[in-house]
C-alpha cells in the first residue's frame, strides 16, 4: 500500500478563486492510500516545495500528488522536489485543476467537485505507480542547421565558435537568405550586403561549419541526442571543390535568357550561373532546365572555357547519411504569390512591383545598378504608390491572404519611401495604410523622419483599383481621415506583400514531428517561457520560420537557439524517458504484431528458455523492447493480442484506475 | 434551452503532445467548456486501447471522446493513423450494441487550437445531453 500526499495549490487566486480548495484537500483525505493531505498558496515556490519535502520526510511518504497546474507546467518541479527529498520522481503525478478546471469553468461548486474527481483520479493512479529509473543515451556532438539565411548563418556560426561541427543545408546554391536581396536596412539604413557578406564568409571558413547547399534534408529518424538525417545533394554538375568561382564559363555561356531568381525575374541569368557575386560557396551551378547541353548533347561551351576542369555533365545526385545531436530550422519566409490581387494589377503591368522586387530594383548590383528605373520602359519614375498590407490583417479574405499581421512591411515601406525621396527629390511619394506599426527600439522615430523630414505622404485607406492606362497607373483609393476618394496617376505602384513560411516548411515539419500553426509558422514550446525551441526536444527554432520578423529579432533569436543547442551538446549523456513499453515475457506469445506498429524499430525478438510447470524447458520466441530507442507513445500495447505489452508510467491499469475513478 | 438539468459524463482522452496542451491552451485563454468533461492523459492517441472505451462505458460514460495530433502530425510519427482505423472499428461495433454514434468521436486538436478544444467539448457534451443517459452498457454490478 502507498502512503500518499496530496498537496492541493491555491495559485493564488487562480485556483482559489473558482476551486475551494480547502475542500478539495479535506475531501481528497480520505483516498485509498492518502495519508497526508493539505493546501498551500503557491505550491511551485520554494515554501511550497519545502513543505512537500517535509512531509515526504515526515509521514514516509512513498507517493506525491499535487493538484496544480498543467503537468506541462510544473511536472518537471515538483518530481525535482521529490527527488530531492529521496523519492523516486515518477512517485509524483499531477491533477490538473487550473489549466483543466479552474480557468475554464465559472462556477465554484461545478469546479470544487470535478478538481476532487481530478484529484481522485490521480491518486487512482498512482497508487499504481512504480519507480521508475531513466536509461542513458549519448550525444551526437555535431548541429544540423536547415536553412542558410540570416537565421541559419548566426546560429551556426554562435555553435561552432563554442566549439561544435555544424552542418548547414541550404536548398538554393548559395547562403544568404532574404537578407542578401535587400538593398538597405531599416532602422539604421545601413547596407544589407555590407553587414551580410562578411558573414557569409565567417561561415564558409569557419573550420566546425560544412555548407550543403543546393541540398535537401529527405529523411530524418531518431531523437533528441541522436538524429539520423538523410540529406540529398542535389547534382550542381559541376565538381564543387574544383570550381574557383572565376565566372567565365558565365561569360561564355550561349544561354543568356534564364529568368534571374535572384532579381526576381527582373533580368535574365545563363544557364551556368553564380546567383551573385559574394556568394558562398562561390562555386557555378548548372541549370538543367535551361542548359543546351543537357538538353541536347550539343554544346559544352563552359566545360570547354573552364581551366581547372570542374564541369560534369554527368554529375548525379548525391545522397548522404550523417548523424546529429541537436537540429535547427531556420527554414525563413517567401512572400505570397500576388496572382489572386488581380485589382492591383501585378500581372497586368510590369510597373506594379512587389516590394522585395523594389528592392532589386533600387540595389546597386540589382538589374539596373541601383537606378530606379520603370521595368516596363526603362524611364524614371516621378510619382510612386506604396501599399501596405496586400494580403496582410485579410480577415475578409482569408482564401487570398493572411490574418495575420506581417510585422515587417510598415517599416520597410517607410525605408522604401525614404530612399526614393533621398535618392530623387524630384518625386512623389504615397504610402497607403490601415495603421502604421512601428513597436521597435527606433522604429518610430524612422517612421516619423519619413514623414517630417522626407515629406512622404501617408494615407490613411486603402487603395481600391490600379488600372493600367497609358503609360500611367490610375490608382484609385479613398482617404479615411479625409473621407474623400484620391485618384493618383502613378508612375509605378508597389505592394508590401503579406509574407508566409517556405513552402517546404509544412513537409519538413512531418519529417521532424515538430508542430506547426494553422499558418504553417513552426510552433514554439511555449510562447513566452521557450520561444526557440519546439515542443519535440532536440528541435530548436530560428527566424522567420517561426514567425514574421525583421533582422535584428531573427539574430537575437537565432543566437538564443544556439545557446540552446550548445547547452545540449555540452552534455555527453542524455538521460532519457523512462516511460517506455516493456514486455511481460511470460505473456507473450511472439506473434510480431507489437513490432510491426513500432514507429522506431524498437522491437526485436529472442528465443527465450522457459521452466515449464514439469520441471522441463522450453524455447520461445518472445519480444524484448530496446528502451533507448522506445519513444514511449504505446502503440504496441494496444496491438498487443495477448496483453503482455504495457507502458511503464502510463500502464493500462494506471490509465483503467483513472477511468474508473472518473466514472465513479 | 435547458429543460432538464441532466448533466452527461464525458471521458475524453487527449494525447500529451497536442491536444492535451490544446486543452492547456483553452485554459490559458479562459475560454470555458462544461465541467462534465474529464481529461485523461496518454502519450499518444494510440495509447487509448478500447478496453478504455468499453470500460469507461460500463463504469457510466454518457460520451467518450478522442482527441489527437492532426493526421501527420502526431509526434510519434504515425500513432493517430491507428487511433483512427481502431476507433473507427470500434465505434461501429459500440453502434451495434446500441452505445449510438453521438456518443463516441475521435477528434483531431493541434496545441494550437485552445479554441477548437473548447469548441469541440461544447458541441460534443450538448450532442450527448441530446441522448441522455447511457444505459446500454451499464454494469450493473457496478452499482451499488
Ligand atoms: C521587401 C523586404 C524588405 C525587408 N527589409 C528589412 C529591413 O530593412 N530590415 C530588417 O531588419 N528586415 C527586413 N526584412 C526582413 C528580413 O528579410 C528577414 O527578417 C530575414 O530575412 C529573416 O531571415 P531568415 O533567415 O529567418 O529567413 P530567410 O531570409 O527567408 O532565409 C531562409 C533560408 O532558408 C532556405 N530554405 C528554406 N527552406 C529550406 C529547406 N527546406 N531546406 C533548406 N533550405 C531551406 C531558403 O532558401 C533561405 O536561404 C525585409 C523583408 C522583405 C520581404
Ligand atoms: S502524439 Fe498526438 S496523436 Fe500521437
Amino acid at each position: 500500500m502507498q502512503r500518499i500526499g496530496v498537496f492541493v495549490c491555491w495559485c493564488g487566486t487562480n485556483i482559489a478563486g473558482t476551486v475551494d480548495v480547502k475542500r478539495v484537500a479535506e475531501a481528497l483525505k480520505n483516498e485509498p492510500g492518502v495519508v497526508y493531505s493539505d493546501n498551500y498558496q503557491y505550491m511551485c515556490s520554494q515554501a511550497g516545495q519545502d513543505m512537500i519535502k517535509n512531509a515526504i520526510h515526515e509521514y514516509k511518504l512513498t507517493g506525491v500528488v499535487v493538484c496544480s497546474c498543467s503537468p506541462r507546467m510544473h511536472e518537471t518541479t515538483f518530481r525535482k522536489t521529490a527527488a530531492a527529498a529521496g523519492l523516486n520522481p515518477y512517485m509524483v503525478e499531477i491533477a490538473n485543476i487550473r489549466e483543466q478546471c479552474s480557468w475554464v469553468h465559472k462556477d465554484m461548486e461545478a469546479g470544487t467537485e470535478k478538481a476532487i474527481i481530478l484529484g481522485r483520479a490521480a491518486i487512482a493512479k498512482l497508487n499504481l505507480n512504480t519507480p521508475l529509473t531513466a536509461g542513458e543515451t549519448p550525444v551526437t556532438k555535431r548541429a544540423l542547421v536547415i536553412g542558410g539565411g540570416i537565421a541559419g548563418i548566426q546560429t551556426a556560426l554562435d555553435i561552432a565558435d563554442a566549439g561544435f561541427k555544424v552542418d548547414i543545408v541550404e536548398k538554393k546554391p548559395t547562403i544568404g537568405g532574404k537578407m542578401a536581396q535587400l538593398d538597405k536596412t531599416f532602422p539604421t539604413l545601413d547596407c544589407a550586403a555590407c553587414i551580410l557578406t562578411p558573414k557569409m564568409v565567417d561561415v564558409g571558413q569557419h573550420e566546425n561549419i560544412r555548407i550543403f547547399s543546393y541540398s535537401e534534408v529527405t529523411d530524418v529518424k531518431g531523437f533528441v541526442g541522436n538524429f539520423d538525417v538523410t540529406i540529398k545533394r542535389k547534382a550542381r554538375f559541376v565538381k564543387e571543390d574544383v570550381c574557383t568561382g572565376c565566372g567565365l564559363c558565365m561569360e561564355k555561356c550561349p544561354m543568356k535568357k534564364v529568368p534571374n531568381e535572384f532579381n526576381l525575374g527582373l533580368d535574365n541569368r545563363t544557364a551556368i550561373y553564380i546567383p551573385f557575386a559574394q556568394a558562398v560557396p562561390k562555386v557555378a551551378t548548372i541549370d538543367p532546365n535551361y542548359c543546351i547541353m543537357k538538353k541536347t548533347g550539343k554544346c559544352g561551351l563552359c566545360s570547354t572555357v573552364c581551366t581547372v576542369g570542374a564541369i560534369d555533365y554527368n554529375q548525379q545526385d548525391e545522397i548522404i547519411e550523417e548523424k546529429y545531436g541537436a537540429i535547427v530550422v531556420a527554414t525563413g519566409f517567401n512572400p505570397i504569390s500576388m496572382d489572386k490581387f488581380d485589382e492591383y494589377a501585378y500581372s497586368q503591368s510590369k510597373d506594379v512591383v512587389t516590394s522585395l522586387e523594389f528592392e532589386r530594383l533600387m540595389n546597386a548590383a540589382g538589374p539596373t545598378q541601383g537606378t530606379l528605373l520603370r521595368p516596363s520602359d526603362g524611364k524614371h519614375p516621378h510619382t510612386l504608390v506604396f501599399v501596405q498590407c496586400v494580403g496582410s490583417r485579410c480577415e475578409a479574405c482569408a482564401e487570398k491572404g493572411k490574418e495575420y499581421c506581417s510585422k515587417i512591411c510598415c517599416m520597410y515601406t517607410a525605408k522604401h519611401a525614404m530612399l526614393v525621396r533621398d535618392k530623387y527629390p524630384d518625386t512623389e511619394v504615397y504610402v497607403f495604410y490601415i495603421d502604421v506599426r512601428t513597436p521597435g527600439k527606433n522604429f518610430d522615430e524612422f517612421y516619423r523622419r519619413a514623414v517630417e523630414e522626407y515629406g512622404v505622404h501617408y494615407i490613411k485607406g486603402m487603395v481600391g483599383k490600379v488600372a493600367p492606362e497609358g503609360d500611367k497607373l490610375m490608382v484609385q483609393a479613398s482617404d479615411l481621415l479625409d473621407n474623400k476618394q484620391l485618384h493618383i496617376a502613378a508612375d509605378m505602384v508597389i505592394l508590401a506583400a503579406a509574407i508566409e513560411p517556405d513552402e517546404s516548411a509544412r513537409s519538413l515539419a512531418t519529417m521532424l514531428t515538430a508542430s506547426m500553426d494553422t499558418n504553417d509558422f513552426f510552433t514554439e514550446a511555449h510562447p513566452k517561457l521557450r520561444p526557440v525551441e519546439s515542443p519535440t526536444a532536440g528541435i530548436y527554432l530560428s527566424g522567420a520560420c517561426q514567425g514574421p520578423k525583421d533582422i535584428p529579432d531573427t539574430v537575437a533569436q537565432a543566437g538564443a537557439a544556439a545557446s540552446k543547442v550548445i547547452g545540449l551538446l555540452v552534455k555527453d549523456k542524455l538521460t532519457g524517458n523512462p516511460c517506455v513499453a516493456e514486455s511481460n515475457e511470460l505473456m507473450c506469445n511472439g506473434c510480431s504484431a507489437c513490432e510491426k506498429v513500432c514507429p522506431y524499430g524498437a522491437i526485436t525478438y529472442v528465443d527465450k528458455e522457459f521452466r515449464m510447470p514439469d520441471r522441463t524447458t522450453r524455447v520461445r520466441r518472445v519480444a524484448q523492447v530496446n528502451p533507448a530507442v522506445c519513444q514511449g507513445c504505446g502503440a504496441c500495447t494496444v496491438a498487443c493480442p495477448s496483453g503482455a505489452m504495457d507502458l511503464k508510467g502510463f500502464a493500462t491499469s494506471q490509465i483503467m484506475a483513472e477511468v474508473d475513478a472518473i466514472c465513479k | 434551452m435547458q429543460v432538464n438539468e441532466y448533466k452527461p459524463l464525458i471521458v475524453a482522452f487527449c494525447c500529451n503532445w497536442c491536444s492535451y496542451a490544446g486543452a492547456d491552451l483553452a485554459g490559458n485563454n479562459r475560454l470555458s467548456y462544461p465541467d462534465n468533461v474529464k481529461i485523461i492523459r496518454v502519450p499518444c492517441s494510440c495509447r487509448v486501447n478500447p478496453m478504455f472505451v468499453l470500460r469507461a462505458f460500463q463504469r457510466g460514460a454518457d460520451g467518450v471522446i478522442l482527441c489527437g495530433c492532426h493526421p501527420g502530425d502526431c509526434h510519434y510519427t504515425s500513432g493517430n493513423y491507428y487511433t483512427r482505423r481502431r476507433m473507427a472499428l470500434l465505434f461501429s461495433m459500440l453502434d451495434y450494441l446500441g452505445i449510438e454514434r453521438e456518443r463516441t468521436r475521435v477528434e483531431w486538436c493541434s496545441a494550437a487550437e485552445g479554441a477548437k478544444f473548447a469548441q469541440t467539448m461544447n458541441e460534443f457534451t450538448e450532442a450527448v445531453a441530446a441522448l441522455g443517459e447511457n444505459k446500454r452498457l451499464e454494469d450493473l454490478r457496478c452499482k451499488e
